[in-house]
Order: C-alpha cells, then structure tokens, then sequence
C-alpha cells in the first residue's frame, strides 16, 4: 500500500513562491507524471514529497500517516537523480547495498536484495566495476538498481532520462514501462518532455507556474484540456489556436466567425457564452486536412514543410497572418508559397473562452450528465 | 623523413634552450656541492684544501647533533602533517556549512599563511609564548595555573604548534576549495538512502577529499623538510639539540663552525634523505593521484 496525499503544500524561497497551493492524490500502484515547463515548480514538488525541500505549509500524507516534517531517509522512498549521484569511489555493488549496511541489515539479505536487482536490471556482469567504468545507461540502471534493493513505498524520478541520448532515452523508456509492470510500484516522475508523460503515465499531472493546471490520464488530457495552457503544452506539434468571435449559440454548439471570416460550429456547450465574445479555436495538427483551394472557404499560404518520412508537418499561413500546423501524410508533395484550402474537424475542435478556459463539449457533457 | 618526425626533431632543438639552462641551474650547484663535500674546506683554515675522500660523510653522520636533528625533523614534519591534516579536514567541513559571516571567516583563516615565517615566528616568541609577558601566560594565570616556559620546557612542541599555525591555512584553502565541488545530489541520495552526517562524513566527504588531503600531504612535506626561521628565531636549535633539524643542523656547521665541506656532506646527506620521501610519497600519493 502507498497512497500519497498532498494537501495544500506551499513553498516560497523568499518572496518568491514556488508551489502555490498543491493539492493532490496518488494511488497504490500508479504511475504519475509531473510535467512542465522548466521553472514550474515540478522538481521542488518532487523534492518536497522526498524531505529534501522544506515546505513552507501544508501536508503530506503517506498512508494517512502525516510525513511533512520527517527525514528523508525516514520517508521511505527512493529517488532517481536526473545526474545519477552515483557514489564514486564505490563499486556498482556497493553502491546498491550502501542504503541496506546503513540500515544494518545482514550480509544475507543484503547480497539476495542487490543481486535480486542486479538480475532484473541486468547488472550481474557490471557489480564490481566503479560507476566511472560504466556508460550513461548502465549509470541510469544503477541509480535505479539503488532504490530498488530498498522496496521502499514509493519510487521518485527526477528528469531520470535527461542526460541520455536520443536512442538510449527510448529504450530505458520501455524499461522504465516494464520495470513498473514488474515491480507492481507505485512511481511519481518529473519530465518537461511530453513524450515520456504521455508514455509512461497511469495519471498525469500538468504544473504551471506553481499550481496544477490539470490532473488525468494521457488520453484525458489530450482530447479534453481544461484550458489552453494545457492543449497547448500536450501534443506534437503543438496545437494551433485561432482567434474569433462568437457568432451565434445554440443547442447544437457554439458558431464562431474566425478573423478570417471564416465560420465553425463547434459543438460545445452554449451555457457560458454570450455571441459576440471573443474566443480561441484550438485544433490539433491532425485534425485539420488540407485540400484543392476551390472546394474550401478556408484558405491559406503553405510556409515551410517538415519531411519526417511517416508524416509531414505542413506550417501554413492564413489569410489574415495566423499561423496553423497541419500533419498530412508523409508523401505529401506541397510546394512553398502554394494556396491550399484548409478544412477542420469540428468535432474535433476546442473552444477557449476569453479567460482561456476550455468550453465543455456537448458529448462530454452528456457523458458526465 | 616523415613530417611527425621532422617535427619532432625540431621541436627538440626549440626546447633545447631552455633545457640546458635547468640543467645548468641543478648541475652546477650539485657539483659544486659534491666537490665541496669530499674536501677539506674550513673557512678558519683557508689554503688547506686538500682531498680527503669521505671523511666529511663520516664526520656529519657521527656528528652528535645528527641523530637529533634527524629524529627532530621527522617528528616534525610527522606532527604538523597529522595536525593540519586532521584540523584542516574539520574546519573546512565546519565553514562549509552556509551561517553568517562565512566570506569574513574564511579570509581570517587563511589569512596566517601569508605572514612571513620570521614575523608568524617572533609574533609567536614575544606575544604568545613568553613566559612573562605572553597571551598564554596571561590565560594561564587567569585561572590560577603556573605559566609555562615553552621554549624552555617544550622547545620541540612550542615549534610544532608554530609551523601547525602557519601551514593550516594551506590546508584549509585546498581542502575548503575540494569540499565545493562535492556534488550535491549525491549527498542529498546518501541523505534518502538514511545516512546521517557521521556516516555522510565518512563515506562521502572523506573519499572526496582523499586527493586534496595526498596533494596537502606531499606538498607540505616537501616545505617542512626544510623548516628553518621559525627554529633560528626563536630556540635557534636548542635548547642542546632538542628543536635542531637537518635544515638547522647544516646552517650551524656550515655558518656557525665554518666548516663549509661537512655541511656540503650534510646537504647532500639531506638531498638523499629527501629523495627517499619523494619516493615513498609519489607511491603512496601518486597512485591516489592518477587514479581517477
């Protein structure tokens, strides 16, 4: 069991603050991802729950047993290093086993324990080597290996996969995903990259300056942001926001007129809308198709095209200067400066009210109704 | 002729200047030294320099003062290494810590090394140690005790403490210095995995700082081998024999009793003598030195 309770949790630095009232729940066995931008408070969150950082208030709860004020080794957690913090004048062994000598446990146990963790984590051969012999990823599996051997209740990851190159990133990304499977363990992440949020996630959390702006599973988030800050943040390409204004409301959604001139119905709830409030258009790269210029109201001037062999990220220009990022197959074949006709998925479609916030969708309300 | 080698070659004359001119600068004195030291050569008895073999090795070595001044110099080299060392890794642990004041208090601790030998050593006779007018004197009374006589009754100790003052700041700076690039991260995952600041100390800082203390080590023995204005300012190597090193015994014979042959025999005994601790010491540090 290991539930984690955030209750309000607030941390200044001065009269800076850096966590602006968090209040969250983990579950046995989940894995969450704290996600950001760099500066959002995601790495002090996670050092918090660690002991690591002292809060200014609030609580936290690990098995209704309150923990704010405890040591970090009395926590029972573990945490990965986003350097490793390796010790290094230590063999690999050492290094696994330190923890359990501190705890004065016996020899037994302590050799079954790490070379239980050295089998999962194929380590075997490397256990008598010293982390300067050992390359980025097998430094990675060895931090990783470290807080293993302690089972504690909850692992912590800071940015684990940041100094990793691109190839070696993917791979411990999959072994991350397993090693979660394996271990049956309840896991809290830091990232600023959405790949691996979106990846690995049971349950994502999105922080912004200090706050969360939005809690769910990937899927959640994806197809239904609260706001604009987090339809923007989630996806790649990022989504494409076009102002408007809203032309008339009825049961059937909301019909806005874009500063094109162009007009959509979206269909979202009408209840918060007045006509003639301005609002933001949000559509994601592959809801958007392109056409011939004749058969679509909506035109636009194709700027640069990104070859990435299974698809093609297509930047256009509309009309009136609003920047659309448009994913097409990858064997598309526009040239720079065309005109092309654009066509959105309605139904596919965001609508931000002025404040930026996400209007409910008509579906999604009945659902919840 | 390759070009590497034709590069090689040149390079070889460019450097060769300079080369010559270190080796003149060791050769010269050294033989000088050694021709000194196989003859008869008394500034009291000018004229008389005759060859006579070894004799001036055999007089230095069964030179009453010898024995002395060789166990002298080790202890002292041996006690003001422990001292610094073990004080040196304290404080800078101890001024590692973030409190007020730190950038004033870090300065006063260095600031002793930049006393010259000769003022560190009679600031030490006439204000510190005298047994009249002297600070400890005066504390000693404070609380009713007899004042002591140092340089009387603990000649050899009253130096170690001397030269400890002196070269702690040394230590302080290198190890101080070593002590920031202790990372971070790994002592916050020391501090997770439960060790306390005992056992943070001693698995963490003190493998850390193994090559700063080896640097310390032999750089200060290289300096203390050769102690000699604070013992010729304040004991001038007595009393008797107590506080006469190697550095001090050679001054005496060769400036005291003008016997220029048998302090070049010493000089060169001393070169020997040194020669044996670089060796042991690049073994012992040297290994911890390139051992990255």
């Amino acid at each position: 069991m290991a539930d984690l309770t955030i209750k309000n949790l607030r941390k200044s630095y001065g009269e800076t603050e850096i966590l602006k009232g968090i209040n969250l729940d983990i579950k046995d066995h989940e894995f969450v991802v704290f996600v950001g931008p760099s500066g959002c408070g995601k790495s002090t969150l996670l050092r918090s729950i660690a002991g690591l950082e002292e809060v200014s208030s609030g609580e936290i709860f690990l098995n209704d047993k309150e923990i704010t004020e405890l040591a970090p080794a009395k926590r029972d957690l573990a945490m990965v290093f986003q350097s490793y913090a390796l010790y290094p004048h230590m063999s690999v062994r050492k290094n696994m086993s330190f923890a359990l000598e501190l705890a004065g446990q016996d020899k037994e146990t302590i050799n079954s324990k790490v070379d239980e963790a050295a089998r999962i984590l194929e380590l075997g051969p490397l256990l008598d080597r010293k982390p300067k012999d050992l390359s980025g990823g097998q430094r990675q599996r060895v931090a990783i290996g470290r807080s293993i051997v302690r089972h504690p209740e909850i692992f912590l990851f800071d940015e684990p996969l940041s100094n990793l190159d691109a190839a070696l990133r993917v791979q411990m990304r999959l072994e991350l995903a397993r090693l979660h499977q394996d271990l049956n363990a309840t896991m809290i992440y830091v990232t600023h990259d959405q790949v691996e949020a979106m990846t690995l996630a049971d349950k994502v959390v999105v922080l912004n300056q200090g706050r969360i702006e939005q809690v769910g599973s990937p899927m959640e988030l994806y197809h239904h942001p609260v706001n604009e800050f987090v339809a923007g943040f989630l996806g790649m390409p990022k989504m494409s926001f076009l102002p408007g204004k809203v032309k008339s409301v009825s049961a059937s959604g909301v019909t806005a007129e874009l500063t094109s001139g162009y007009e959509i119905e979206v269909p979202v709830s009408s209840d918060s809308i007045q006509p003639g409030s301005d609002v933001n258009i949000g559509v994601r790269p592959e809801h958007v198709i392109i056409t011939d210029k004749n058969s679509s109201k909506f035109q636009a001037i194709l700027d640069v095209a990104e070859h990435l062999g299974s698809d093609t990220y297509c930047y256009v220009k509309t009309l009136d200067k609003q920047m659309i990022t448009i994913r097409t197959p990858g064997d598309f074949l526009g040239t720079f400066g065309e005109t092309i006709g654009l066509n959105l998925d309605p139904l596919q479609c965001h609508l931000f009210d002025t404040n930026g916030k996400a209007v409910p969708r008509l579906s999604r309300a009945a659902e919840v109704a | 002729m390759g070009i590497a080698k034709q590069n090689a070659r040149m390079s070889r004359y460019m450097v060769s200047p300079s080369v010559l001119l270190l080796l003149l600068w060791m050769i010269v004195p050294l033989s000088m030294t050694i021709y000194f030291s196989l003859i008869r050569y008394n500034l009291l008895y000018p004229g008389e320099n005759e060859f006579i073999g070894l004799e001036n090795f055999e007089y230095f070595l069964t030179d009453e003062g010898f024995g002395p001044g060789m166990s002298n110099t080790l202890l002292l080299v041996g006690s003001v290494l422990l001292i610094t060392v073990v004080l040196g890794v304290l404080i800078s642990v101890l001024v590692n810590q973030a409190f007020w004041g730190q950038g004033i208090v870090r300065v006063l601790l260095i600031s002793p090394f930049f006393i010259m030998p000769t003022v560190n050593a009679l600031v030490w006779k006439n204000l510190l140690l005298d047994p009249v007018a002297g600070v400890f004197t005066a504390v000693w009374t404070f609380f009713g005790a007899q004042p002591i006589d140092w340089f009387t009754d603990y000649p050899l100790f009253s130096i170690i403490m001397i030269v400890s003052w002196q070269w702690l700041p040394f230590a302080i700076l290198l190890l101080m210095t070593a002590l920031q690039s202790l990372d971070q991260e790994q002592q916050e995952a020391a501090r997770l995995d439960g060790a306390g600041p005992i056992a943070l100390f001693r698995y963490l800082t003190l493998p850390h700082l193994a090559r700063p203390i080896a640097v310390v080590v032999m750089i200060e023995t290289i300096f203390l081998l050769s102690i000699f204005a604070e013992i010729f300012t304040t004991t001038g190597g007595g009393p008797g024999y107590e506080t006469t090193n190697l550095a001090y015994l050679i001054y005496s014979q060769a400036l005291l009793q003008f016997d220029v042959g048998l302090a070049s025999a010493g000089g060169l005994i001393a070169v020997i003598l040194a020669n044996v601790a670089a060796f042991f010491l690049v073994r012992l540090v040297g290994k911890s030195l390139t051992d990255k």
